[in-house]
């Protein structure tokens, strides 16, 4: 910054500041162009922001945001005395970079930007008000510890080169193409919000749902609040063999005195006392040998309190020699499902234990859902018509053949599990239906220069944090060679969130900064302190902006 | 000065790391919530009920604390994947994980020493093979997913460094995540 432009913004910073104290609308004495926004400064700091301003080539911009958006904020008084925020961004040369998706794999590839390229500017766009994606909406509440990663993502997020903007859908706010003329490149992080169905009769009765949806429910996603499944049946059956079939039965069997700390949401916590579940059956179109959950997961079924292990031993007939020429994870898979068919996975003593327990759960496998049966009245689900498989092949490439014959397991709810899909965002951006993906190379999307994905809309929805992380540093890498070797035309104009702001703001829309987070996160974690439990979330995105904005 | 110690000369490097990283820590060491301590935080002392990382502080604290007397100092080496070996003063108590990223050397912790997943995986050298805690059945379901697994496989935010310990080397291996998903092993070209 040089002496003038210095000397000019400290003026006009000072004139600010002393028409605020006076109680006079300041905007209406700021002549110099419009900006944008980043982070927020009491008035008093932005004193003291300009009179340190460091380096040649920086430029501090103020820029002020009313409570009431649109035009005429110019001239428009704040509704309550003392909201006017202050930001600042300091222009440096660099690129711009768009990460739509706050979830683990925008966070990862904005870390790897970050670090790796020295001058790049990442703004991470976000639909919902709150950050964090599945590690917030999809960890298990009795798994804090794998959300330990917030505090990685809380790290980059306060890196100068980095915003959070939430509260603004893409696709609908802003579109996709409006990002591709305002930044340098655009990755697609925003995930799977759909679910696989099976096509069958009887998949919307009542007392059916997917397991997505009720995994939303007591995690608090908004938009899954009114689920209200019905819990008054005796047996449950979830459909498919993954690591979220675990979760939603583990949720429904654990007694609630643990659940009661967690950070479920307080609407399931009082729902899931109310519960009748006492059985719940996790059914699997294949065998043993190609389960898709983990062995961690596996081994808290079998120590939940109260609850038995229901395992067919006859399932696991002659697999007992396979199991020495398997790899090491799958291996140890299927010794604990072994042990726990013979045993019920307890000792001597633990058998007396569990022959009082109140609750059980069990595997059964080759069976394939033909039909979900009604009641007689049709006003629930009443059973499912399983046909009986067999395998053809083995291992992982295992294919399950239909042998023709059917059973029919009563039940009164019905959760699908059989795997998560992404949808299409925007008619501009090239995506496969068939696989529910954005067709990519190592992270560039096909045909689209520019244009990123990464995360499950890149290879599809499976595996854990990890498997997300190398995925995000590998779309990253992509992005910040692309960005060093030039490929990438640099834009014209005003690039970023500068150009798109204002396109918010003509629609009305508000975004949230990370601070804003914050301010919703220390809310929720005081909530939470309350009533013992980690925090308890809000549910509403209204109330998330009024916390938010207040 | 600090970019000829950086690039010319490796032992020096780690050196000044270690000197600036004792005079650099000092009293700036805040919790992610900005408090502190975390042990006035209110926020970080949630309780984490199901899992709580090793020692009264957390994230780290006690490892960037420098060995009070010599009694306490056990000497560790990390053996990088391209073979380069750093030499570090650790002390007893010191968490292998932690120690490691006090100086710098590439092991990462996503889920910060809570056994849900397995970035800080470390192969230990043989001789201590028998001097190690062994691994508990959740360290051994975590190791399950890291790629490039051995014998001598171990997470290092589960190794605490005791005496017997003294002069122990752990080896970083090629990768801690995979690059393929379902498990395929890239061949060496």
């Amino acid at each position: 910054m040089d002496a003038k432009t210095g000397y000019v913004a400290g003026r006009l910073a000072l004139t600010g500041v002393l028409f605020r104290i006076s109680g006079k609308t300041a905007a209406v004495q700021f002549h110099t162009k419009k900006h944008l926004c980043e982070t927020v400064f009491k008035s008093s700091q932005r004193w003291f922001c300009n009179a340190s301003a460091p380096g040649p080539g920086m430029l501090h911009r103020w820029f002020c945001r009313t409570s009431t958006p649109g035009p005429s904020r110019w001239l428009s008084r704040t509704s309550t005395p003392g909201q006017l925020r202050w930001f600042c961004q300091t222009s440096t040369p660099g690129p711009h970079v768009c990460i739509v998706g706050s979830g683990p794999a925008g966070f990862y590839t904005a870390q790897h930007i970050l670090k790796n390229h020295k001058t790049a500017r990442v703004d991470i766009y976000e639909k919902l008000p709150v950050p964090f994606g599945l590690v917030r909406f999809g960890v298990a509440p009795d798994h804090p510890e794998v959300k330990n990663v917030i505090n990685t993502f809380t790290n980059t997020a306060a890196n100068d080169r980095c915003s959070f903007l939430g509260n603004v859908t893409v696709g609908r706010d802003v579109t996709v193409a409006e990002l591709r003329q305002a930044y340098d490149a655009v990755i697609m992080s925003y995930g799977a919000d759909a679910d696989k169905e099976f096509g069958i009769p009887g998949e919307n009765l009542p007392g059916v749902y997917s397991a997505r949806s009720f995994v939303g429910w007591y995690n608090g996603l908004p938009e899954d609040k009114h689920l209200a499944p019905m819990l008054d049946t005796e047996t449950a059956v979830v459909l498919g063999q993954g690591n979220v079939a675990l979760d939603v039965a583990r949720i429904l069997l654990t007694p609630l005195s643990i659940i009661k700390k967690t950070d479920i949401t307080d609407h399931a916590a009082a729902a899931l006392e109310n519960s009748q579940v006492k059985t719940v059956y996790i059914v699997g179109r294949r065998g043993p040998l190609q389960t898709a959950f983990t062995i961690k997961e596996l081994r808290e079924m079998t120590k939940l309190p109260d609850c038995r292990s229901v395992l067919d031993p006859a399932d696991f007939a002659g697999l007992q020699d396979k199991v020495k020429s398997l790899q090491r994870p799958r291996k140890r898979l299927t010794e604990l499902l072994i042990k726990t068919a013979q045993t019920g996975g307890a000792t001597a003593q633990e058998t007396q234990r569990l022959s009082q327990a109140t609750k059980e759960w069990g595997l059964k496998f080759l069976r394939s859902p033909l039909e979900i049966l009604p009641t007689e009245d049709g006003s629930r689900v009443s059973g499912i018509r399983l046909g009986m498989n067999k395998l053809e092949g083995s291992d992982s490439s295992a294919r399950a053949i239909s042998t023709g014959e059917t059973e029919v397991l009563s039940c009164g709810l019905v959760l699908r599990s059989i795997g998560y899909k992404s949808v299409p965002i925007d008619d501009t951006v090239p995506f496969d239906s068939q696989k529910g993906v954005i067709p990519n190379t190592a992270g560039r999307v096909t045909g689209c220069k520019g244009l990123y994905c990464s995360g499950w809309v890149r290879r599809g929805p499976t595996g854990v944090i990890l498997t997300t992380m190398t995925d995000g540093f590998e779309t990253g890498k992509a992005v910040v060679d692309d960005l060093t070797t030039g490929i990438l035309q640099p834009l014209d104009g005003v690039r970023g969130q500068e150009r798109i702001q204002p396109l918010l703001q003509k629609k009305g829309i508000q975004a949230v900064t990370f601070e804003d987070w914050n301010k919703i996160d220390s809310e929720e974690t005081t909530r939470g302190e309350k009533v013992g439990k980690p925090r308890e979330k809000i549910i509403e995105v209204k109330e998330m902006l009024e916390v938010a904005l207040s | 000065m600090a970019a000829t110690i950086s690039t010319k000369l490796p032992m020096l490097r780690r050196f000044s790391q270690v000197l600036f990283a004792s005079f650099g820590s000092v009293g700036s060491k805040k919790c992610l919530h900005g408090f502190l301590s975390p042990l006035t935080c209110p926020s970080c002392q949630q309780n984490r009920l199901f899992r709580t990382s090793n020692g009264p502080l957390r994230h780290g604290d006690y490892e960037h604390q420098d060995p009070k007397s010599e009694d306490e100092i056990v000497n560790i080496t990390y053996v990088m994947k391209d073979g380069e070996r750093i030499p570090i003063r650790g002390k007893v108590g010191d968490n292998v994980m932690y120690l490691a990223h006090r100086y710098e050397i590439p092991v990462e912790g996503a889920c910060e020493a809570s056994l849900a997943c397995c970035t800080c995986h470390v192969y230990v050298h043989d001789d201590y093979s028998d001097r190690i805690q062994e691994a508990t059945e959740e360290e051994e379901d975590m190791l399950d997913m890291a790629p490039f697994l051995r014998v001598s496989s171990r997470l290092s935010c589960q190794i605490t460094l005791s005496k017997e310990l003294e002069g122990i080397e752990v080896t970083l291996p090629q990768a801690t995540r995979n690059f393929y998903v379902d498990g395929h092993v890239p061949e060496p070209h």
